[in-house]
């Protein structure tokens, strides 16, 4: 929660800072932001490589399990292909690859924009950042109508970590293994998927 | 784009093999933070000397809500069905 705040708080200092130009020339000049996602990458690769908690939860889980983060998946991407027939701004894949961030919005929102610019990675800021939001407000009410895997779903990536607490306390605590099943394989797979979309449909 | 997979299979790998050398790992999710962090700030910047976006920002918050509730919308969908289709049985019964 508190990085959450922070990642915020640097987008809007930066935006502020732009906007009033109040910048060292050689900030707006040079372009430091694709050697960084390289650099960015690689020590996410580290972090998952290390994890414990990545292989073991899939060790330990049972078939159906994979049917949780698969319905976030496709519903995620069936679900933004057609909203994108009422935004004219948008085509279908540009909509995709801003939902295949799964609320994982610091890591795609980088991406998206290194892919396709500044508009749609703002896009993908903001469409992330709201399903985190939603998700912590929501999920009593998506667990009620929509099923105990509701809040899970919603949660994508954020089920493992900032929406674990409402999840579990909704849902049940034996769902928790799941909410973190599903997180994790949605966080490993958001920077293999995102660039995808936006390269090869 | 295939740099960026290329690197972080090779980080993949040099984080399995040393995953027991918690200091190393330490240090290196720092790093993964603070370059989100500058990542973040920088997109910002750009955000702010973009006057395209700056003077879109309502138009461009919409089309992300309705990016967000059909992705949302959609998930809840499939998971209902997964839900009475798979689980129910185990666990309510």
């Amino acid at each position: 929660m508190k990085n959450s705040i922070i990642i915020l708080l640097m987008f809007i200092v930066g935006v502020v800072l732009g906007m009033y130009k109040f910048l060292p020339n050689f900030l707006i000049e040079n372009d430091f932001s694709k050697y960084s996602l390289y650099a960015l990458m690689f020590f996410v690769g580290i972090g998952i490589g290390a994890d414990s908690n990545a292989f073991s939860v899939i060790r330990k889980t049972k078939i159906k399990i994979i049917l949780v983060p698969l319905c976030v998946i496709l519903g995620s991407l069936v679900g933004a292909a057609i909203t994108s027939f009422f935004i004219f701004e948008i085509n279908m894949t540009e909509a995709m690859a801003v939902a295949a961030g799964f609320g994982y919005y610091s890591l795609s929102s980088i991406f998206i924009t290194e892919i396709s610019g500044e508009t749609l990675g703002v896009i993908a800021l903001l469409s992330n950042v709201l399903r985190e939001i939603i998700t912590l407000l929501a999920t009593p009410f998506f667990v009620k109508h929509f099923g105990k895997l509701g809040g899970i779903v919603s949660g994508g990536a954020t089920s493992m970590d900032t929406c674990l607490p409402i999840i579990s306390e909704s849902t049940g605590k034996e769902w928790a293994i799941i909410a973190v099943f599903s997180g994790v394989l949605l966080t490993i797979i958001v920077p293999f998927l995102v660039p995808f979309i936006l390269t090869f449909i | 784009m295939i740099p960026v997979l290329f690197l972080m299979t090779i980080g993949l790998i040099l984080g399995y093999v040393f995953r027991n050398k918690t200091q190393f790992i330490l240090c290196s999710s720092k790093i993964t933070t603070l370059i989100i962090y500058m990542l973040l700030f920088l997109l910002g910047i750009g955000v702010g000397l973009n006057k395209t976006i700056i003077s879109n920002m309502m138009n461009i918050g919409i089309q992300a809500f309705l990016i967000t509730f059909g992705a949302v919308l959609g998930s809840l969908i499939f998971a209902y069905i997964t839900y009475k289709l798979f689980f129910i049985n185990k666990n309510e019964k």
